[in-house]
């Protein structure tokens, strides 16, 4: 087990208005699986998310990674966490405008224990071609295969990806959960995957499905289909 | 694959954070306008620093040096005559461990191929021996020799002002003898550094020399033939100077001593000292105030790069970077800023400060000033610049580490925007869609606008100061010689004169109006202070010598009672009414009380002022003058010189028109040099500030501008965006920049009254009207080139970027 959350709660205080984001998630990842959260947006998805990897710390509750108590784990521990395990993929990208692709992928080696050269993270999205290319000079796609790249490159335990097709094609955005799917065959990296796309489950072998905070169901899937098999 | 060592991840620390290091490359080089802005700030601020602590460095460690190299005196005193065997009382009071006795003669002199007279000091030194008490630093040539009687050694200033070489000849009138006299070569004295005339503020070099002479000639050639009317003393380390004083007074009583003084009222200490005080006042004021603006400028464009870049952090964060990573990488680039500002103010300043330097030699006469970098200068520098760096960026870079990642990969949640009071009131009709939105833009984030406001501001308050100084200079000099001293020349008696004197003057050629003046040395006491300087005795209401009052309206003196120059008044602690001890040191050198009756608003030097019956009376002599002022006619002035120097009881004449000239030139070598410079930076600064906040403006404006030009609005209407906002920030700093400007030359003024001077707290309308060109002009600039960058903007990367 990777991943074991307990009576996990998230509760937002705004001005007057309490927000209860989390109201008890208890969810376990396994490792070398790959799983497909889905929900209504407000569901909770990112926040869970984001406690998982260490980004954030939940109101009540408990989260364990392996054998290490995240719950109660510093600020600092929580750093070390994120650096040594977890890889995250936004949606929104968030690479740094100011440097090339190969830099954004940098970025990451080099505070990495046991890092791939950048080169061969870009390789692997497909990206060879596309090495000293700067953000700007990037379609949306390979800007988001640029981020898989940059998650992966410290061969991370873990990889975390918030909507990583939400704002791509489906041709470009298939070719990014093939890179995903990819890095989870082949590295067994434990994969998490949010997004609105009900066909995106189907790669995965498990589908969890958040309501209103709390895991309103979990689906297992018989069959895992490859990402090219998918359409939408 | 994964045994694959990655050669940067078993490096050092140094060189694991080789792409966070490009990235402050790449993003210092795309702010490099505002970074280079902010810098010129840090330079400005290091340069007045570096300029004035190496001046005052180069001053004082001269003037120390000097002193000690030379042995400058620490009791002075001048008497009528006494017998050489009184110095060895003198040398039997404790706490003296050198005493020289002299002659000192004032004499007229007359320069070959200069036409007018001059006034000169002729000082006695030993007979084939060196002085033990002020030495003289020979420039040129060599001392007088001691078998010659008519060899002098000359001021150097003096010297040079005449084209004086050793071998050249001058004349003196000693005693209404004329003497023929050799100069043997030029000198410095300790004594002189600063050689103005003594009733003069500043050194005229053609009108007053002072020469060296050896003693048996000059007392033969003066009548102090065994006999000394002028001493100077050197104190054992941890004397009491005031004991000594009081000893050599009581000594020196009945030989019509004039009261012993410290260096304190020593002429040419006096204004070194004054001068060292300025610099440090200058030295501690301007570059505090340029910190202070670039600790705010930092403040406000990191802080703004910071909150720009918070997604970047998080990410950074999300992935693994420390907190400290991340403070570091900030630091740096304020660091990175902060060297190069002091870089180039490191530089300025030097090249300037020697500049400065080099000016001071033409008013403090030293062997050869000892202009020195010292490292301690340039650490001070820097630690202030980076000290005003952390000020600024402390809270911006704190709120960046500590930023919690979550929290900054979520897009700024959307400003809430109401409708201001100017858009619900009458003018609403009026406003189009682009101006509400500049007015919203403004409003939406007040403290921001805020920000911007104060940095305008700010830079405003110092273009303010800077103008105020060069304005009050001439309005000081102006007062002075327009509505103070209305007489075109100024003569002094050789000994008191009979007052009928006036009528003989009056009746010269080329003379419109004559009046007479006594004036008696005195010390004033009041509590533990005292104050050298002469009671100036003249009519009711002088009409060529002015006395204004508080509100510049000439006033008259009353019968009886002292006037002091409020400056004065308030530095000895009186207030009118107060009674003022005043001991004459001339004549029965009697001591009296009298009543403080007035002040006088004057800003060039300090006086004190009576009644002239009064002060004979006082003096218990009949009506006697030491001195009358002349207005003439400009076309007769040459006839008028020829008459006035045949009559030898006039010591000296004074063309108020050059003193002025002089005083100008002073002004603008020292004080309105700074000024200018000061001027200069502030204008840049102006623009810097300005051109910050435009680009700011723009930068977070962009995407929204581009929006509403793809959506059809003209590009005219686009730029009124941006050209709004940054006219409207700007007219409302402009009231909140005068004020400051006003408290910034409040300041100012405060540490620059001394003795010598005093600008004037007048602030023109000039002043206000000549900085707020500047800001509207440095607005309109900055307008100008933000909205030449939106129209290359490329309107569709922007909007298919997502940042
Ligand atoms: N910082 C915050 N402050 C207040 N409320 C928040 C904050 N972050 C999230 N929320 C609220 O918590 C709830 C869950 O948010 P979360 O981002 O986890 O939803 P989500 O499932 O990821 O939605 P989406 O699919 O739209 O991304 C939402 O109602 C959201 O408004
Ligand atoms: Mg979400």
């Amino acid at each position: 087990m990777v991943f074991e959350t307990r009576g996990l709660t998230k509760t937002y205080l705004m001005g007057e208005v309490q927000i209860h984001a989390l109201q008890g998630v208890d969810l376990d990842l396994y490792a070398g699986e790959l799983v497909v959260m889905l929900g209504a947006s407000g569901s909770g998805k990112s926040t869970l998310l984001n406690i998982m990897g260490g980004l954030d710390t939940a109101t009540s509750g408990s989260v364990r990674y392996r054998d290490q108590d995240l719950t109660h784990a510093s600020e600092r521990d929580l750093t070390l966490f994120r650096r040594d395990h977890v890889g995250f993929v936004f949606q929104f990208y968030n690479l740094i405008a100011s440097l090339t692709a190969r830099e954004n992928v940098a970025i990451v080696t080099e505070i990495s224990r046991d890092p791939m050269p950048p080169e061969e993270a870009l390789a692997r999205v497909g990206l060879k071609k596309r090495l000293d290319h700067f953000p700007a000079q990037l379609s949306g796609g390979e800007q988001q295969r640029v981020a898989i790249a940059r998650a992966i490159a410290k061969q991370p335990a873990v990889l975390l990806c918030d909507e990583p097709t939400g704002a791509l094609d489906s041709k470009t955005g298939i070719q990014v959960l093939e890179a995903l799917e990819h890095i989870n065959d082949e590295m067994r990296t434990t994969v998490a995957i949010i997004t609105h796309n009900e066909v995106i489950g189907e790669m995965a072998d498990r589908v969890v499905r958040l309501r209103d905070g709390r895991v309103e169901g979990i689906h297992v899937n018989d069959r895992r289909r490859e990402p090219r098999e998918l359409r939408w | 694959m994964t045994g694959a060592a990655n050669p940067a991840s078993s490096a050092g620390r140094g060189a694991r954070l080789r792409a966070l290091n490009r990235k402050l490359l790449r993003d210092l080089s795309a702010l490099k306008g505002q970074a280079a802005a902010i810098a010129l700030v840090i330079a400005s601020g290091v340069m007045t620093l570096m300029i004035a602590v190496t001046t005052l460095d180069a001053l004082s460690l001269t003037q120390q040096r000097f002193y000690e190299d030379f042995h400058f005196a620490d009791v002075f005193a001048d008497l009528t005559r006494a017998p050489e065997a009184v110095s060895e009382r003198l040398r039997g009071i404790p706490g003296v461990n050198r005493i020289e006795t002299r002659v000192k003669a004032p004499v007229r002199l007359e320069v070959p191929g200069f036409g007018e007279p001059a006034r000169g000091l002729l000082l006695s030194i030993p007979d084939g021996r060196e002085a033990l008490l002020n030495q003289l630093y020979l420039r040129e040539g060599r001392l007088p020799d001691p078998g010659r009687a008519d060899e002098v050694a000359v001021s150097d200033g003096f010297a040079a002002a005449h084209g004086l070489r050793a071998g050249d000849r001058i004349t003196a009138i000693i005693r209404g003898r004329l003497t023929t006299l050799w100069i043997s070569g030029t000198v410095l004295s300790p004594e002189h550094v600063y050689q103005a005339a003594p009733t003069d503020l500043l050194p005229d070099y053609r009108r007053y020399g002072i020469l060296w002479m050896n003693r048996r000639a000059l007392a033969s050639a003066y009548g102090m033939e065994g006999a000394f009317n002028n001493v100077v003393l050197g104190l054992e380390a941890g004397a009491s100077e005031a004991r000594v004083i009081a000893e050599v007074d009581r000594v020196l009583g009945r030989y019509g001593g004039t009261g012993a003084y410290g260096r304190d009222d020593q002429h040419s200490h006096r204004f070194l000292h004054e001068e060292l005080r300025q610099l440090r006042a200058q030295a501690a004021i301007l570059p505090t105030i340029f910190m202070l603006v670039s600790a705010f400028l930092l403040n406000v464009v990191l802080g703004r790069i910071i909150r720009n870049q918070r997604e970047q952090v998080a990410v950074l964060k999300a992935f693994g970077y420390h907190d400290r990573d991340i403070a570091l990488h900030y630091g740096t680039m304020t660091g990175m800023i902060v060297a190069i500002g002091s870089a180039l103010g490191i530089g300025f300043g030097l090249w300037a400060g020697s500049g400065l330097a080099g000016i001071y030699t033409e008013y403090f006469r030293f062997p050869e000033l000892r202009f020195r970098l010292q490292g301690w200068v340039i650490l001070l520098a820097i630690g202030v610049a980076a000290g005003a760096a952390m000020l600024g960026t402390l809270r911006s870079v704190r709120a960046a580490a500590r930023l919690p990642p979550a929290e900054g990969m979520r897009p700024e949640p959307p400003a809430r925007f109401h409708r201001g009071w100017l858009e619900r009131s009458a003018l609403r009709g009026w406003l189009d869609q682009p101006t509400r939105i500049v007015l919203r833009n403004v409003s939406r984030h007040p403290l921001k606008s805020a920000l911007s406001v104060v940095g305008i501001a700010m830079s405003l308050g110092l273009l303010v100061m800077g103008a105020y100084q060069l304005n009050a200079v001439d309005h000081m000099i102006d007062t002075q010689y327009r509505q103070v001293m209305r007489m075109d020349l100024h003569l002094s008696f050789s000994d008191p004169t009979p007052a009928r004197v006036q009528s003989e003057l009056r009746h010269l050629p080329g003379v419109l109006v004559a009046e007479t003046y006594r004036s008696v040395p005195v010390r004033l006491l009041a509590g533990h202070r005292e104050y050298r300087t002469a009671v100036l005795g003249m009519d009711e209401q002088p009409y060529l010598r002015q006395l204004l009052d508080g509100r510049q309206r000439p006033q008259r003196l009353p019968p009886e009672g002292l006037l002091l120059t409020d400056y004065l008044a308030q530095d000895l602690g009186l207030r009118v009414g107060d009674r003022v001890r005043l001991e004459v040191q001339e004549g029965h050198r009697q001591t009296v009380t009298v009543p403080l009756v007035g002040v006088v608003d004057e800003p060039l030097g300090v006086g004190a002022y009576m009644r002239r019956a009064a002060l004979n009376r006082l003096m218990r002599e009949g009506p006697a003058v030491s001195g009358a002022w002349l207005m003439i006619d400009a076309g007769q002035e040459a006839t008028l010189f020829e008459r006035l120097w045949e009559l030898p009881a006039i010591a000296s004449v004074g063309m108020i028109s050059e003193a002025e000239g002089d005083i100008r030139e002073y002004m603008a070598d020292t004080l309105l040099m700074f000024a200018l410079v000061f001027v200069l930076l502030a204008t840049s600064i102006t623009f810097a500030v300005v051109y910050n906040n435009a680009r700011i403006a723009f930068a977070e404006r962009s995407r929204e501008l581009a929006t509403l030009q793809v959506l059809g609005y003209s590009r005219a209407e686009v730029s009124w965006i941006l050209i709004g906002e940054i006219l409207l920030l700007t007219l409302v700093a402009l009231p909140v920049g005068w004020l400051i400007g006003t408290g910034f030359a409040w300041a100012l003024n405060q540490a620059f009254s001394m003795d010598m001077f005093r600008v004037p707290l007048v602030l023109t309308p000039g002043a206000y009207g000549f900085a707020t060109a500047v800001v509207l002009a440095a607005s309109v600039a900055a307008a100008a080139l933000v909205v030449r960058r939106l129209h290359r903007l490329d309107k569709l990367s922007l909007l298919k970027a997502v940042e």
